[in-house]
């Protein structure tokens, strides 16, 4: 008996409209209410995450062969085709190689930044915390789309309040603009892990650091010593999720295209996936995204382990 | 990410407020090292803030004293007309975009909490085999980026012809695994077993239990839960952008998208674009105010090992 087992049950059950009345009985306690608890979320998690992801496996396999130039398409299995062009593609690999340059300086700077103000909001240094916590966190409430325009206009010289600035330094330029994506990035994100940050800080009991005030220990020394061991958990957590998004950037660069032409259809992974739909090369698309997929997946379990490890120590 | 032992968050931290106000600071924080604390935190206030203030101020300004004054002040107020402008034009297709997003955001995040909510709480009372698998799929479904199904969701959805619906964006948002892995973790901790029994031995079905008793306790992660689904389907922009070619369907990030992306051809949008954006973003500001408490004490919850 398994997941599979399970979800199978949940997709039988929800295939006959009456969800856990029929469903094969497991030997345990409370079946009925097992199955009313779990079949929506089984149900719907199969439909839009299994079974997309063993759709674009299978895509991803397929090539597209024609009977002579201008004959009839027909999708045949190809194996490992896709694939084989997936790493001949040069565009794509340059694409990988900027968010992956994006993510070692972006997202270290973020959580700095965000561990930084989450320990002063926890210290008892500040006052007027409710309001810093308040204003840091404002930005998360600006969609990624929306704050990209902002700073879109911000950049641009004509139109930004900051001229001075922007008339001597273009943001939106080839070397530039990645990094301009990057501070709208940070703009955006940073309140949100501070806030993630600062509740695992407020999950310490404070008795915790009275031994060390005791010993004669500043804010410094508790914050280094005390605090960032124990939250170590809520960084690793936030790291992931800034992995993950680091490799997914998407809505930024797509309005950035609008302000500048330096960035093109293929500046990022899910930028390529989506131009190669829309040329429309479904196929290949279908492997760029099962590799960039495997890519997040690999890259955010090992960080965990990483981290699970050193913290082991 | 293992599951958590620990007494749930909101207790705790409650605790500590409380005797972090009454506590007296102690003599080791010198003047210097306050004043360098709130140097740093005006500093990034301002980083965070201007931006903001800066779509308000323009938000107030016709389109002729857009680029004539200062940037960061006033000049003739002219929000309302602007906000009325926007409102008219093109028969009120953005009002219909705010009510879309309301509509993806709100209705999509409720159920998604409903039906996370009751599987993460079955994954944490109830023993049947297969749970422990169960409960690593999802949580490796934490790990897949909703971006990275896009594509594989519009050549099925294509394929039953439901691409540029409503459903096409909805549906899939009702998919939470984040929320189940928040709810198992809390419900584990703050719903006694001995409650569920009591409950029993009244006569309660298990159903009604969770309903009446277990979701109370819940509550905090489920408040949590909302609100990240919540500002994840508001924010959501490849699904749409993927799926929907009908603007009457579009969330309002998708539009304004639309519109920032004409601007050359149509340079008035570029008002439009400006005094949308600062609507857009006051429902979001709302929400997190009205349920600050319950986020907070939920989000320390996921964290915590």
């Amino acid at each position: 008996m398994s997941a599979p087992v399970v979800l199978a049950t949940a997709a039988r059950s929800a295939a006959l409209g009456r969800p856990g009345q029929r469903s094969r009985k497991i030997r345990v306690e409370h079946p009925t209410a097992i199955v009313i608890f779990i079949v929506p979320f089984a149900v719907l998690f199969t439909l839009f995450y299994l079974v997309p992801i063993g759709y674009a496996v299978y895509q991803s396999l397929l090539v597209i062969e024609r009977e002579g130039t201008f004959g009839k398409a027909t999708e045949v299995f190809g194996g490992l085709t896709q694939y084989i062009l997936v790493f001949q593609n040069g565009p794509f690999w340059a694409s990988i190689g900027r968010v992956l340059s994006f993510g070692v300086v972006q997202v270290p700077v973020m959580l700095g930044l965000a561990l930084i103000f989450a320990l002063l909001l926890d210290s008892p240094l500040l006052r007027g915390k409710r309001f810093f916590r308040l204003a840091f966190f404002v930005p998360y409430a600006v969609p990624g789309v929306i704050a990209a325009i902002m700073w879109g206009f911000l950049y641009s010289p004509n139109l930004s309040p900051f001229t001075a600035l922007t008339s001597n330094v273009s943001f939106l330029s080839a070397d530039l603009v990645l990094w301009a994506i990057a501070n709208v990035v940070t703009w955006v994100y940073v309140g949100y892990n501070m806030l993630i940050i600062y509740s695992a800080l407020l999950a310490i009991p404070t008795e915790i650091y009275e031994a060390a005030r005791l010993d004669g220990a500043g804010q410094l020394r508790i914050a280094w010593s005390i605090k960032i061991p124990l939250i170590m958990p809520a960084i690793v957590l936030t790291g992931i999720f800034s992995i993950i998004g680091t490799l997914q950037l998407l809505a930024e660069p797509q309005v950035f295209r609008s302000f500048s032409s330096a960035v093109t259809s293929t500046f990022t992974p899910n930028l390529m996936v989506y131009s190669t739909s829309a040329i429309p090369n479904v196929n290949l698309a279908a492997a760029f995204s099962v590799v960039l997929a495997l890519a997040t997946f690999v890259l955010s379990f090992s960080f965990l382990k990483f981290t699970q490890r050193k913290e082991g120590k | 990410m293992s599951p958590i032992t620990e007494s749930p968050a909101p207790a705790r931290s409650a605790k500590r407020t409380a005797a972090a106000s009454s506590t007296p600071t102690g003599p080791k924080e010198s003047p210097l090292s306050r004043i360098s604390a709130m140097t740093v935190m005006l500093v990034f206030t301002l980083y965070f803030l201007v931006p903001i203030w800066w779509l308000f101020v323009a938000g107030t300004k016709s389109s002729s004293q857009f680029t004539s004054t200062n940037p960061l002040w006033f000049a003739d107020f002219n929000l309302i007309q602007n906000i009325t402008n926007l409102v008219a034009y093109r028969d009120g297709v953005f009002l219909k975009w705010m009510l879309n997003s309301a509509l993806y955001a709100g209705a999509g995040a409720l159920l998604a909490t409903l039906f996370a909510g009751m599987t993460g709480y079955a994954l944490a009372k109830y023993r049947f085999p297969g749970r422990e698998l169960l409960f690593n799929i999802v949580l490796g479904g934490v790990l897949v980026p909703a971006t990275a199904l896009a594509l594989p969701l519009f050549l099925i959805f294509s394929q039953v012809s439901l691409t540029n619906t409503f459903w096409a964006v909805f549906l899939p948002s009702l998919v939470s695994p984040f929320g189940v892995y928040l709810t198992r973790i809390f419900a584990a901790a703050s719903v006694p077993d001995e409650l569920i029994e009591a409950a029993r031995l009244d006569g309660a079905g298990e159903v009604r239990t969770f309903f009446t008793v277990s979701v109370r306790l819940m509550f905090p992660a489920l408040v949590t839960v909302f609100l990240f689904q919540f500002v994840a389907i508001w924010n959501n922009f490849f699904l749409p952008l993927i799926m929907l070619r009908d603007e009457a369907l579009f969330p309002v990030t998708l539009g304004l998208y639309a519109w920032n992306s004409q601007v050359n051809q149509i340079p008035e949008l570029r008002g439009y674009v400006l005094i949308g954006a600062l609507l857009s973003i006051i429902p979001l500001i709302v929400l997190f105010l009205l349920l600050q408490r319950f986020w907070r004490s939920g989000l320390g919850a996921g964290s915590v090992k």
